[in-house]
Order: structure tokens, then sequence, then C-alpha cells
């Protein structure tokens, strides 16, 4: 099977080649399908990598059968093969949707090109995944960002442009910054493969220039992670982009940004190193509660419900990094599994909010934006949206029965066995905020009378309705069946955790 | 997998939601079939530890069928019952839905092997029962239901956090006996106790009960409660705390309940006061006196069911239930005056009535095991409880005559009481059946000579007692009003703590220069937005500001870094 062989190559080539044939033929038309049977494609072959991982361990691929220290090497362990899923199969769930909530989103003739940077954008995701070059890393990483930055131009509202405009300035800042990071290990080590930097690291961790380099990536990857206080970009950047790239970038775009950061402390430079001799796991501790506390408690007052939900995102963001903090099995599983439950929730409550907004939008006029006083008393026009939204949220806050609540739990696992009780207050505390800003969304598309003179009687069209609750009903799976996500997740985090660098 | 492999409360949940699928008449016909399955169901279960499941790390037992869990399972079972046909004349889905949701995820809890499947159903009995006090529709249901969610849920995540602390230092989940040698069994004891309406953690009960729809209490009047006893006789039987906190029940709500109008308030209260008994009887912990909890729970979800129907009917038919508005009702209304007294009879501990053979048990229990103190509390209410229990049927459908005519109540409700009040007599004539399901087989006869004259004569002054307060005129004291009891602790002090939280975060606000002057307001459960968006931390930063964070934290790291490494 020489096809099979090359699975690694062409998880990434296929999206990467649909986008500049989705140009090439200028319709909106086959330019989805082609996208979008590239992303199908990927997600069969992420699930086949992820399968042949769990067989047999460890896949490393050489790129053009160059061998590895020198050519580039797509590697693939358990952490990464389960992300490849995840990132592939949110833009096969996400693409389908993305040809209904565009119609009103986007003029018609830049279809074709959303398309197309949607699958750069891909390529950029499931290439930061999927190699183990650093500075392949890189150049994925400016792939994905500039396409991303487009995709959240595209956005009808005129602050599109002025949050693309500053997600670029704060991305390009972050890139420089994980490039020159990158460039002072390229320097210490002679090396760009990040197996082959791996024992070289660990001769220079401790000089200035190692120290440096560990600096200039922890901040260059916050950036893209959102990790408060350099969350900024975030809020404004989801609220006025399209739907659906909201959905996606809220699940995914983050999520690979921390999956670079554990990469890089985990892997490269070793947790021992990182945390067992920096002081690092207190800084982050601290940025961690921070990002639970402040960004769910100022989502609480958010008018508009995809801001809101941006925030929260911030907020569960931090529950990730604090689980990175505890360097424990169970902590860091908690923070994988954490990653792939809140990137399902969350994409999901975008799609559906972007499903009632597509049903709110008169025919010409921009997306009215999602307030509180637009969705008063909507459960009665859209229930299963609605009810949607509301699972979604469960899984938020953690209710058992939902993904959102299996992670957490490993999460409260792993502070009891630090010992640390406070933090399983501190985690009840941000639960109880997400309680309230879930709460807003039930009082208001529930208890409230509609708004006179709304004139939406119907529930979201069935074309966006059914990738959302795809979603949420994967969310009430995971939290009942945790064979796959804790299961992938705890293999993942023992591979990583004092593994002797 | 066969039947005796599933939770019997799962089959009323799925059934309850998928109700508002169905229509007219196939409605009420899925809405009687659920619980007669049930009871089917009940009656294939073989003893033993079943439906384990694997979730994440742990077993868990979604099926323990064993005495203590059958004898609640049965009487769940006929309550669900019978309130399904209580309700048959109703046309709202969402509140047939959540009154079957409710009652299959009690008895799933009572059938819980451990703690995770036991917190899953308790939160669930508290979701799907607020929707229950908010049917009874208005501003006042709104609040008291979300004061009740509020209560509700606060005890579910105290047996989380107590489940998980017991399991950090155990290693189980299995729900056994608890004690309270641990922070872990405290957390949990005090979420049962919220649950069970302790006192001074009663608040919610008879502030939201009242509330409900009329089909809705007597939902509500089954359930929640006595899950409570039930996991308080698994956790801690023979935990001496709980006498003292069982008299203490039994005699606090006979004054509020006197001085009462609202009559279905004045049931909740004496509901607080049945619940005393059965949890006296946990903590006395023998044989008998457990016995003795099991049976009153039994008795008493019947009996008081049968009142909170009669009192529903009055409502249906009239509007009201305050006492002072109601009157002469007996002659429009004769069968559920009937079915009304043979309640009070049983409440009152009448003999031949079923409340005399499961009372007696514990005060016997309590008199063998030297508890004179309890003994003589119990004594004491059973006197003095009479006042307020024989109060309903007074005001309600003799006493003085309101003018008030209407129709005998609906059919469907007619045939309800008639099974509950069935089930009074019969177990009141033939209390051996009751006698054998219990957990413990122990013998008693509650028909000796002396038995019967002592709570005889006991009922007779205390009715005597009553006579002379009406004429008197002590009674009615009838003054329309709110009785805040201490529920003007939870909303004097809940609203200050509020205020002062809030005040708190603003002043912390205004150093961080956020969170500018909100207020929580608790009893809408909603946070009022003002100016929040012009806060430092909420509103959109300018290009320049996020850099210059960005060289910050670069610094940070490096400082760190440096002097770290």
């Amino acid at each position: 099977m020489a096809l099979a062989q090359h699975l690694p190559a062409l998880q990434v080539i296929l999206p990467l080649i649909s986008a500049p044939l989705a140009i090439l033929f200028r319709r909106a038309g086959p330019a989805f399908l082609i996208v979008t049977a590239a992303a199908w494609l990927s997600f069969a072959i992420a699930i086949a990598l992820f399968l042949q991982v769990d067989a047999s361990g460890l896949i490393s691929y050489p790129m053009g059968n160059w061998q590895p220290p020198w050519g580039i090497e797509y590697r693939l362990d358990r952490l990464n093969s389960f992300m490849l899923v995840l990132v592939s199969g949110m833009a096969a769930i996400v693409l389908p949707y993305a040809r209904g909530s565009i119609e009103r989103e986007i003029p018609h003739e830049s279809h074709y090109m959303f398309y197309a940077m949607l699958g750069l954008c891909l390529t950029g995701l499931l290439g930061i995944v999927i190699t183990g070059d650093a500075f392949n890393l890189f150049v994925f990483l400016e792939v994905s960002s500039l396409s991303t930055y487009v995709l959240i131009a595209m956005g009808r509202d005129r602050r599109a442009l002025t949050a693309a405009y500053q997600y670029l300035i704060m991305g390009s800042i972050g890139a420089t910054f994980i490039v020159i990071g990158i460039g002072f290990l390229y320097l210490m080590t002679g090396t760009l493969n990040l197996a082959d930097m791996v024992p070289r690291v660990a001769v220079i961790e401790s000089s200035r220039p190692g120290l440096a380099a560990l600096a200039f990536i922890s901040v260059g990857v916050s950036l893209k992670v959102a990790l408060f206080p350099l969350h900024q970009w975030l809020p404004n950047a989801y609220t006025y982009a399209p739907s659906s790239v909201s959905a996606f970038l809220a699940a995914t775009a983050t999520k690979v940004a921390l999956y670079a950061l554990i990469r890089f402390y985990f892997t490269v430079f070793g947790d021992n190193f990182v945390f067992g001799k920096l002081p690092l796991p207190e800084f982050m501790l601290i940025l961690s509660l921070f990002a639970m506390l402040f960004a769910n408690a100022i989502a609480i007052f958010q008018d508009n419900l995809k801001r809101l939900f941006a925030y929260s995102s911030v907020g569960q963001i931090g529950y990730i990094t604090l689980g990175l903090s505890f360097d424990s099995v169970h902590g860091v599983g908690a923070s994988i599994m954490h990653l792939f439950n809140h990137g399902v929730a969350k994409g999901a409550i975008f799609l559906l909010i972007g499903g009632a907004v597509a049903r709110m939008t008169t025919r010409q006029a921009a997306p009215p934006a999602p307030t509180f006083e637009r969705i008063a008393g909507l459960s009665k026009a859209m229930p299963l949206t609605c009810f949607g939204v509301v699972l979604g949220g469960l899984s938020l806050i953690g209710v058992p029965g939902t993904a959102g609540f299996v992670s957490k739990w490993y999460l409260v696992l792993a502070a009891m066995e630090k010992g640390q009780w406070w933090l399983v207050g501190a985690i009840l505390v941000s639960s109880l905020l997400a309680v309230a800003y879930v709460w807003r969304f039930v009082e208001a598309a529930y208890f409230r009378a509609p708004p006179a003179g709304r004139e939406t009687g119907k529930e979201a069209p069935f074309a966006l309705l059914i990738p959302g609750w795809l979603l949420i009903l994967a969310t009430l799976w995971f939290g009942l069946d945790t064979s796959f996500t804790a299961g992938a997740a705890l293999d993942a985090a023992q591979q990583l955790v004092h593994s002797g660098n | 997998m066969t039947l005796a492999e599933f939770n019997p409360g799962g089959l009323l949940v799925a059934g309850g939601l998928l109700l508002p699928l169905l229509r007219g008449k196939f409605r009420a016909l899925f809405l009687l079939l659920l619980p007669v399955a049930g009871l089917v169901h009940l009656s294939v279960l073989v003893p033993g530890m079943h439906g384990v499941v694997d979730f994440l790390d742990y077993e868990l037992v979604t099926l323990r069928v064993d005495r203590w869990s059958m004898v609640f399972g049965w009487v769940f079972m006929i309550a669900a019952l019978v309130s399904a046909i209580y309700a048959l004349h109703l046309r709202a889905p969402l509140q047939l839905s959540a009154g079957m949701t409710y009652a299959g995820s009690a008895i799933g809890a009572v059938f819980a092997g451990d703690l995770m499947t036991l917190f899953v159903f308790w939160e669930l009995t508290a979701i799907t029962s607020v929707l229950l006090v908010w049917a009874g529709r208005g501003a006042k249901a709104y609040q008291a239901g979300m004061r009740y969610l509020i209560v509700q849920i606060a005890s579910g995540t105290l047996l989380f956090f107590g489940a998980a602390i017991l399991f950090t230092s155990t290693g189980s989940l299995e729900f056994g006996a608890i004690g309270l040698n641990s922070a872990g069994g405290w957390l949990i004891f005090i979420a049962f106790g919220i649950k069970a309406a302790f006192p001074l953690l009663h608040a919610w009960l008879p502030d939201a009960y009242p509330e409900a729809s009329e089909v809705g209490t007597v939902f509500l009047s089954a359930f929640t409660t006595k899950l409570a006893v039930y996991a308080l006789a698994r956790g801690f039987a023979g935990t001496d705390l709980l006498i003292p906190i069982g008299a203490a029940m039994v005699v606090f709500p006979i004054f509020f309940a006197l001085i009462e109008n609202d009559l279905r308030r004045v049931l909740a209260y004496s509901l607080n006061n049945q619940l005393g008994f059965m949890v006296m009887g946990i903590g006395i912990g023998t044989e008998m006196s457990l016995n003795g909890a099991a049976a009153h729970a039994f008795t008493h979800v019947l009996y008081k069911s049968l009142l909170f129907m009669s009192m529903g009917a009055v409502l249906y038919r009239t509007g009201t239930a305050k006492a002072s508005e109601l009157g002469g009702l007996w002659r429009s209304m004769p069968l559920t005056t009937a079915f009304c007294l043979v309640g009070v009879a049983s409440i009152a501990g009448m003999p031949f009535f079923s409340g005399f053979v499961s009372k007696s048990m514990i005060v016997s229990a309590a008199a063998q095991g030297g508890y004179l103190f309890a003994w003589a509390a119990l004594m004491f209410a059973a006197a003095c409880m009479f006042l307020p229990d024989i109060k309903i049927p007074y005001f309600a459908f003799f006493g003085r005559d309101s003018g008030k005519k209407c129709q005998e109540a609906p059919i469907n409700m007619l045939v309800a009481m008639a099974i509950a009040a069935a089930f009074c007599i019969a177990i009141g004539l033939m209390p051996g059946r009751l006698y054998a399901l219990l957990p413990y087989h122990v013998a008693y006869a509650p028909y000796s000579v002396s038995h019967v004259l002592a709570q005889l004569q006991l009922l007779l002054f205390a009715g005597l007692a009553f006579a002379l307060l009406v004429r008197w005129r002590v009674l009615p004291l009838a003054e329309p009003g709110i009785n805040l009891d201490v529920d003007w602790l939870w909303r004097g002090l809940g609203a200050s703590v509020v205020k002062t939280v809030a005040r708190v975060f603003e002043i912390g606000g205004y150093c961080l220069g956020a969170l500018l002057s909100f207020k929580l307001s608790l009893f809408s459960g909603m946070v009022e937005r003002h100016r929040l968006p012009d806060g430092f931390l909420s509103r959109s930063w300018p290009t320049g500001s996020m850099s210059l964070w960005v060289m910050l934290m670069l610094v940070a790291y490096l400082v760190l870094y440096y002097l770290g490494g």
C-alpha cells in the first residue's frame, strides 16, 4: 500500500491543493465542492492516522524522502494524532454549514475566495500539528494566520476590518517572537528538527540564549493562545467574523496554538526543566486564574452573545493552562481533553447562534448582532436552536453528562493530587460564573417576552441547525463515553509528562 | 441485557422527555402507561448490584436493589401513578413532562449504588422540579422557584464535593454508610440536610411548595424530601446528631402552621413536621426505628399527596386555598371532603389509618431506646400538630360558610384521591403487608390496647383544644400576609450578603477601573448591566496598548527565567 504510507503528507497536501484549485474556478459552487471534499478526505485521513498511531505507536514520515535531521519530518504521536482529528473534524462540519451561512454575510462574488481561505487556514492548522520541524511549524503558523486575517475581515460588520487589522498586528508580533525564539534555538543547537533538538537543548537550556528563546516562544505562542492578558484581540475577532469562521476559529485556532505551547514546553524543553527548575508553574497558575475568573466575569456583562462566548473562551483557555501548570498526568490529560471538549462545545454554540442570526437577517441587510434584546423570547420561535445552546452551555459549566464535566473532573482531581484545595474552590467559582452567563441566555430566551415587531417566527434553517446539533450530540456523547477523549488524552499526557528529558 | 439490569427511574425519565411529542388521548394514555410499566419493572427486579457501567476510571453501579431501595421504589412509583392520574386533565405538556422526569429521577436516585449516580439524579430532581414551581405562574412563583433552584443546586454541589473528598481519601464511590468522621461526610450530611429541610435549612420548602401549580405541588410533596430521608437512612443511620435535629423539626413548624392562612402552606409546614419523625427514627438507628422511618416515609408519601390533592382540587375549583376565603365547601365537594378527612385521620395518627401504624413505630422505638427527651418531643408534636391538621378540613370544607359554590373535583382527581385514600385505609387495617416490605424483619404489633387508647386520648384532647380555640375566636388567625419564619434570615441576610459582595466587587472594580457600579440581583437571578463596556478589561483596546502588554509579558518572562534558571 503505497498510498497508505503517504497519509501524513496527504493530510496537509490535500487541503493545500484545494485552495488554489478553488481560486482557479472562480465560482462558488465548484470551490465549495473542492474544499469540502478536501476537508472530508483529510478528516478520514486523520482518523486513519489516529488508529494507526493507536495500534503501532509513533509514525515518522520523511518529507520528499529527505531523512529527518536534515529534511522535514512529519512526526505523529498520541497528542498530535488526536489534535488532527479535532481540527479536520471541525473543518468537515463547518464547511457544509458555511455554504448556507455566508449567503447573507459575504458578497456572492467573493465566495470562492472564502472557501480558498478556509482551505488554507485548515492547511496551516493541520501543518502546525503534524510537522516535526521548528521552522516548518512557523511557516504553517503564518499560513493559518494570514488566511485567518482575511476570513475575519470578510465579516459584514465594518468593525470586522479593525478587528482583523488588530489581530494582524498582534498575530505578526507573536509570529515574529516565535521565529526569534526558533532562531535562538537554531543558533544554539544547529538543528531545526524538534526531535533532534531535544538532547541538544538539554545541554544549552540554562544558558541565556536558551532562556531567551524560551521567553520569546512563551510570549509569542501565548499571544496566539489568547492567554490572559494577551487575549485582547480575540473578543473582537470572534464577534465580527462571519459565523462559520467564529465557530471554526473558536474550536481550532487557539487549540492548535495550545498544542504548540505543549510541544515546546513538554517535548522540546522538557517539563522537568520548564516546570521543575523555572518558576513557570506559579506564573502560569496566576495567569490561568486571572483568565478563569476575570474573563468569565467579564463574559457575564456582555450584551452581544458572540462576544459573551468569546470571553468565555478566554476563561476556558484558563482551565487548559491551569491543567498544564500542574505538570502531572491527570493535569496535562485534563488540558488535552479540555482542548477537545471545549472546542466541540464552543464550536457548536457559535454554529447555533450563527443559525439564529441568519434567520433574523432580512434580505440585503447586514446580519444583526445577536444581542440579548434581540434574542428575548427566542425559544418560542427557535426551540431547537435555544435548547442546543443551553446544552452547549451546560458543557461549558461542566455539568455531568456533558463533555465539559469529564475534563473538569480530571482537572479537579489533579488539583486535589497536588493538595491544592483552594484551587478546587477557584474552579468552582469560575464554574459559577459560567452558570451566570449561561443563565443570562436562558433567562432572555425562555422567560422574556419577544420584542414587539420581530418577524422571525421560524426555526433556524436546517442546513445550519444540523451541523450545530451534530456537535451538541458529540458533546453529550463524549460526556458519557470517555474512552476516546479521556483514553487518548491520558495516553498523550503519559507520553509527555516526565518523559525523562 | 434484561430489564432487571436497568434502573427503573430511567424509564420514567425517558418517557417523560417523550411526552411533549404526543398529543391528546395518546399523551394521556402514555402518561398512565409510564408508571404502570414502572410498577411492572419494579416487580421483575432481583436483589443485587446491576447495571455496572464504566465511566472515566470508575465503576458506577446504576442499579442497586435491596430492601431499602425497594420500599422507597414502590412508594415512589405508586405516587408517580397517583400523581399522573391526578394530572390527566392538564393540557400543559411541559408540566407533565417535568413531573414524570422528576418522579423518574427521584426513583433513579433511590436505586443509585454509588455517589456519582446519586449526584446525577439528585441534580436532575432539582432541575425538573423547579419547572413545576414555575408552572404556578406569576412573579411570586418565578421568584420562589429561583430561590428553590439555587438552594437545590447548592445541595447538589455540596454532595458532589463531599463525594470527591470521600473518594480521594477512601478511593471508593460506593454509597453506603458515610458517617460524620470526615469533611466529606459533613458536606454530604449538609447536602442531604438541605433537601430534608433540616431546621434553618428548611425555608425553601414552605416558600416554594405553595407557589407551584396544583398538580406541581402533588408531585413535589412526594419525592424531594423523602429522597433525602432515604439518603440519610443510607448514609447516616444512627447518627446521634439527627435526634435533636429531628426533635426540633417536629416541634417548630407547629406554630407556623397554626398561624398560617394559606392552607397549602399549612400542609408544607406539617410536611416538615412529619419529616422530623423520620429524621429522628434514622437518628435513633435501631432496626425498629429505621423500619419506622421507612414505614413512615411510605405512608407519609401517600397521605400527604392525598391532602395536597384535596387542596389542589379546592384551588382548581375555587381559585384560592386561603383559609380566610374558604368554608362550607362540603356541600359542593362532598367526595373531596371525605378524602381530605381520610388524609387528616392518617396524618394525625388515628388508629386504623396509615399514619398510626408507622408513627407509633418511631415513638415506640424512641421509648425503647431510652430517649426520653425525644419521646416527649414526639408526643408533644403528635398532640399539637393535630390542631393545624384539623384546621385544613375545618376551614376549607366546614366552618363559616364562605358562600362559594362550585363543582365537585374533576373525575381524574377524584380517582387519584380515591386510590391514595384506599391505600391509607388499607395500610391502617392491614399493616402486616407494609411491614413485610420494610428493610428489617422486626415483629411489631401496633394495635395493643394501651397504644390505641393513648393515641385516642391524645387526639381527643387536641380536638377539644381546637374546639375551644375556635369558640374563643383565637382561631382563625387568618391574617392574610407573608409569614416569613426564618426565611427572613435568608431573604434579609441573603440580600445583604449579595449587596456586600456586589459592593466589594464594585470597589475592586474602581481599583481596576473596571466593573463599574453593578448590582447582583439574587431574586431575579439576573445581573443587570450598567456601564461595564467602558470598563478597562472589557473594552476594546487600542493596538498600541496591546503591544505594550506583549512587551511587558516578554520582560516578565525574561526576568522570571533569568532569575529562576
